[in-house]
């Protein structure tokens, strides 16, 4: 046998006087780092195949484990980290291109904790949300441009077709197959729980939630898995997936192994063969493309619902939100690169793209300064982590924002980011039955209805102190915003003045 | 009667169930004490398992409740609907497990006696301990 | 309405608590011969073991007569059933009128005819508390016990004695041990059992003439003992009904809602003749559960109810020196048979149904096999392989353990 150079990550601490040799941890981990052995009458550890995804610590009865990291270091250096190492041994072993789930992990710069929020002190009092009433209801889609009057001297709204949102929060698209049923049931009952939407990503609709279809958006994606007549009327609006935060330029490849029976029919594929969904649409090579793609999903659905147009936020991203808030949609939806995936080039992942901040901003200012900030929604995500980062996007332009990692988050991720192998341990990303039941669409729906609650709360008190009643008022109230530690330049790109100023 | 109901969509065979009847019968404060020293205590609830389906089994209380009628020693009765094991009476000769359609009735460690879910209603555990401890409501306790 | 029942045992206790269920208030008298409070029989040999105190020994708690308002008539013996009456005349001479009775007379040992028998200074059945508190103070450690007859009251007493250190000597006339209940397979591997823990076994003789210290066997052999205990069977005490007029053959006739031929007389328990569903034939099943039930099922038919009891099948829970064995059914069919040290398992199959077995060891919910001869579950929704492997409701289809537990499904 050659030599394996890869060390494990991590350690499994196993505390003897607390372990019962249950093997609960041996009968979760679809990994199989435990085992018992009966000569010794103890439980085995094989730390190779650890990812830390924590199902072990959580349901073990006695709280007996721990997984901490590997604590064998490879002799320091601060150019050649121990993980560029590993990783060039891997790809010494295997060849090939090195695979991550979930968002980039690096330390970049996050923003939303560079910037602090307003509160009312004395010539403008904050409102308590709790005795007054205080609105963070949202409609996405075009704005009326012009208002008119009929011979009786009423108004006359155009008939834009638009989102109604209870609160400004929607699940971001993650297709049946990177994640599993259950999961996907979940996001639809709490998306119709919540009064908002949910988002069938790439991957086609389950027969078993058209029911949904009121809180659903349905993606159409370059591979078009799924597509079809009833899709798009099932839905309540349509998203175009041109990129995605995690992976800009990339298509996506869902494994043969994981195209099983229900999933070969919602995505209308063949059973076992790989889901590859091109990099590019290969009908759009121009906004004036993108349009006719857009104008085409509007007449086969009878102009009834909005379009959304998705991109990765990356470095000319205002231009071409200039040019999709031209091209008929009605939303644009921009992923930061902290955005989550189930499988991306590792590369790609860590090194493309730009923060979700910075770019909203940037679209924010150009649609504003071109004048059709009106012509087009915007909704942010990409690693919208807590209810004061929607606080902050909101009064830096955004409509609403999309989450997904923190919905992931809510039905037990661990941010193992293993999702590629198919093993989730919390039957999350993973299409075997065996791990698909562990998660309870019961329980997980209504984890995620009581975040967004909780958030939807946080959001009011936010605004309350700000002194501000509506949401309305928020957005794009850049006033309510101060930078900390940022550089002029950065402060200029959010437009927004530093603390203190 | 709220009784335990097993869901086999959900459960996963985790053995939770089992591993926590069994401590908190056991009469030890906690599952690490219960389990001490290779200590087995037996579980009232018992898992049954294949390879795509997974559930527990436990004394359904039913209405017909032959082992109370077989009980040679009278060791078991029903007392507000809930079928209790008086353990000091039971003998051990099993009639009950012959009787039980369910296979719910276990026989304890040292082979001496049975032991048999009493839905939690004379240990410390307020409701039964295998929901408590079901981490993905594959078990519960409900009137139906 | 005026309840009687005769008898005091597990058949009478069903009645009890089988008209309690319907009738709260009606008077309910019990006549006994023997003057204890309701104890259960099974539990002679434990109690003689020490196994289970004077205060346990009892079937149901001290207050059941006061609780289930019940007169007792304890110590009485009833001489005859007056149906035209509608009394029972006691041995003293006193009446007992009643609307229904119930006749719980259970059985009585069998002794046959021996040579010698009169001589035998200390000799003994096994049948009720009497005998074993006679036995216990009379029995010292080390004593030689010869019992004749291998059958479960035999066998419970050697592994009573046992406890004494009693050098015991097992005589029967068959080849075999606990043949009711065993083939012949599984009762070599209990002999062999119950041998390592020092009782010996005659076996395939019977005696030829008993001394007042030994036996002498039709084989040749002398057997020396202390104590004679005679276990090699018993008989239904039918003679209150039969002479009443009732119908009688091996047992009191009873239809399914365990009513006698005579009017308003019922009866439960050892004496009657039950319906075997698993061979579709009329025997006496003398077990506990069937008792309770058929006394169950006849005071709630006292009381006005209409119920029947269906379904019963000779079943047998029973362990020797901490061995176990769990039997149920008929053994005529198809067999699937697994020995494996003490651990022994035979199904039997016939008709494309389970209707019997036979564990011994591992009896583990052994239950769910009695079910399934007792509904006549058709084999052919049932995986065979876990069926065979250990009794598990995984073996039914997902409708029957969903009507089974209950659980929810969508």
């Amino acid at each position: 046998m050659a030599i394996n150079y890869m060390n494990p990550l991590f350690e499994v601490v196993r505390d003897p006087d607390r372990c019962i040799k249950c093997r609960v941890c041996e009968r979760q981990c679809a990994n199989e780092v435990h085992h018992y052995d009966p000569d010794l009458d103890r439980m085995i550890s094989d730390e190779t195949t650890c990812v830390d995804c924590q199902r072990c610590v959580t349901l073990c009865p006695t709280r007996a484990l721990k997984i901490r990291p590997n604590e064998n270091q490879f002799r320091e250096n601060g150019n050649w980290s121990q993980q560029i190492m590993d990783e060039v041994y891997k790809q010494a072993g295997s060849g090939g291109v090195l695979l991550s789930a979930m968002g980039n992990p690096r330390e970049y710069p996050v923003y939303w904790d560079k910037i602090l929020l307003n509160a009312s002190q004395v010539t403008n009092p904050p409102i308590d949300p709790l005795r007054e009433p205080m609105e963070t209801k949202t409609f996405l889609g075009k704005k009326d441009q012009s208002i008119s009057y009929d011979e009786n001297g009423r108004p006359v709204f155009e008939k834009n077709p638009y989102l109604e949102l209870d609160v400004p929060i929607m699940f971001s698209a993650m297709s049946f197959g990177s994640i599993s049923k259950n999961a996907h049931e979940s996001l639809a009952r709490a998306a119709e729980e919540l009064g908002t939407y949910y988002n069938t990503g790439e991957g086609g609709l389950h027969k078993d939630f058209y029911k949904y279809g009121a809180n659903t958006i349905c993606q159409v994606a370059s591979g078009r898995f799924g597509v079809f007549k009833d899709y798009l009327d099932a839905g309540a609006a349509i998203e175009i997936k041109m990129g995605q935060g995690a992976k800009p330029g990339i298509g996506g490849h869902l494994p043969g192994m994981k195209i099983n029976e229900e999933i070969s029919k919602t995505r209308m594929i063949p059973k076992g063969t790989d889901a590859i969904s091109p990099a590019p649409h290969h009908d759009i090579y121009s906004i004036e493309d993108l349009r006719q793609l857009v104008l085409s999903l509007k007449e086969a659905t009878n102009w009834e619902k909005p379009v959304i147009v998705k991109i990765a936020a990356v470095h000319n991203v205002a231009a071409i939100a200039s040019g999709i808030a031209r091209s008929g949609a009605d939303i644009i939806a921009i992923d930061g690169y902290r955005g989550g995936t189930g499988a991306a080039p590792t590369r790609i992942r860590d090194n493309v793209g730009i923060p979700i901040e910075l770019a909203l901003a940037s679209v924010d200012q150009r649609l504003r300064d071109e004048g059709i900030r009106n012509n087009i929604s915007i909704v942010v995500g990409g690693s919208v982590r807590c209810s004061a980062d929607v606080v902050k996007a909101v009064a830096l332009g955004a409509d609403a924002v999309y989450i997904a990692t923190a919905a992931l988050l809510a039905m037990g991720c661990h941010l193992c980011r293993s999702c590629n192998t198919g093993k989730c341990n919390w039957g999350i990303a993973t299409q075997r039955a065996d791990l698909v039941k562990r998660l309870n669409p019961d329980i997980a729906y209504k984890r995620l209805v009581n975040l967004v609650h909780a958030w939807d709360h946080e959001i009011k008190e936010m605004m309350g102190g700000m002194g501000i009643n509506s949401l309305e008022s928020l957005r794009g109230n850049r006033l309510m915003l101060r930078g900390i530690g940022l550089t002029q330049k950065e402060l200029d790109i959010l437009g927004i003045m530093h603390a203190g100023e | 009667m709220k009784k335990v109901y097993v869901n086999e969509d959900w459960c996963l065979g985790c053995h939770l169930c089992e591993y926590t009847c069994a401590a908190a019968n056991s009469g030890a404060p906690d599952m690490i004490k219960a389990f001490a020293g290779g200590k087995k205590p037996v579980s009232r609830i018992q898992i049954e398992e294949s390879s795509t389906v997974n559930f527990a089994v436990q004394c359904r209380h039913c209405e017909a409740h032959p082992c109370v009628k077989g009980c040679i020693a009278g060791a078991l009765s029903v007392q507000d609907g809930v079928i209790v094991c008086d353990e000091e009476k039971c003998v051990g000769c099993y009639t009950c497990v012959l009787s039980c359609p369910f296979g719910a009735i276990v026989i304890d460690e040292g082979g001496h006696k049975i032991r048999k879910c009493d839905l939690c209603t004379r240990n410390s555990q307020g409701e039964p301990a295998c929901v408590k401890a079901c981490p993905n409501n594959a078990i519960v306790f409900e009137e139906r | 309405m005026n309840y009687v029942i005769i008898g005091n045992s597990a058949a009478a206790v069903g009645t009890i608590e089988g008209i309690r269920r319907i009738d709260k208030t009606g008077k309910i008298t019990v006549i006994s011969d023997e003057s204890y409070h309701t104890y259960s029989r099974p539990l002679i040999s434990y109690w003689l073991m020490g196994k289970v105190t004077d205060k346990n020994i009892y079937y149901r708690s001290p207050d059941f007569y006061e609780k289930n308002g019940v007169e007792t008539m304890l110590g009485c013996r009833a001489a005859k059933i007056d149906a035209a009456a509608k009394s029972v005349v006691l041995t003293d001479g006193r009446t007992v009128p009643y609307d229904k009775l119930m006749v719980a007379t259970g059985s009585k040992p069998f002794v046959p005819p021996m040579n010698g028998m009169d001589k035998v200074a200390s000799c003994y059945t096994f049948m009720n508390y009497d005998s074993v508190k006679a036995i216990r103070s009379e029995i010292k450690e080390g004593a030689k016990v010869l019992i004749i007859g291998a059958g479960l009251i035999g066998l419970k007493a050697a592994e009573a004695l046992n406890e004494y250190k009693a050098d015991i000597t097992v005589v029967d006339m068959a080849d075999r041990i606990l043949p009711s209940i065993l083939d012949a397979q599984a009762g070599a591997i209990m002999k062999k059992h119950i041998e390592s823990k020092g009782t010996k076994f005659i076996l395939g003789t019977s005696v030829d003439e008993f001394s007042e210290h030994s036996a002498k066997l039709k084989n040749g052999d002398t057997v020396d003992f202390d104590m004679v205990i005679v276990a090699v069977g018993v008989r239904p005490n039918t003679e209150l009904v039969s002479d009443a007029g009732g119908k009688v053959e091996r047992g009191i006739i009873c239809d399914l809602t365990q009513k006698t031929t005579l009017d308003s007389v019922y009866a439960a328990g050892d004496c009657t003749v039950s319906h075997d569903a698993s061979s579709d034939s009329d025997k006496i099943l003398a077990l506990l559960p069937n008792a309770y039930m058929q006394g169950e099922v006849a005071g709630r038919n006292m009381a006005g109810a209409e119920t029947m009891y269906l379904n019963a099948i000779p079943m047998n829970a029973i362990g020797f020196f901490g061995l176990h064995i769990i039997t149920a059914g008929s053994y005529d069919g198809e067999e699937y048979v697994e020995e494996n040290g003490n651990n022994y398992k035979k199904l039997v199959f016939r008709d494309g149904q389970l209707k019997g077995f036979i564990l011994m060891g591992d009896v583990k919910r052994a239950g769910i096999y009695t079910s399934m001869i007792k509904e006549r579950i058709d084999l052919g929704d049932v995986d065979i392989e876990m069926l065979k492997n250990h009794p598990q409701m995984m073996m039914f289809g997902k409708a029957r353990r969903e009507e089974k537990l209950g659980g929810i499904y969508r």
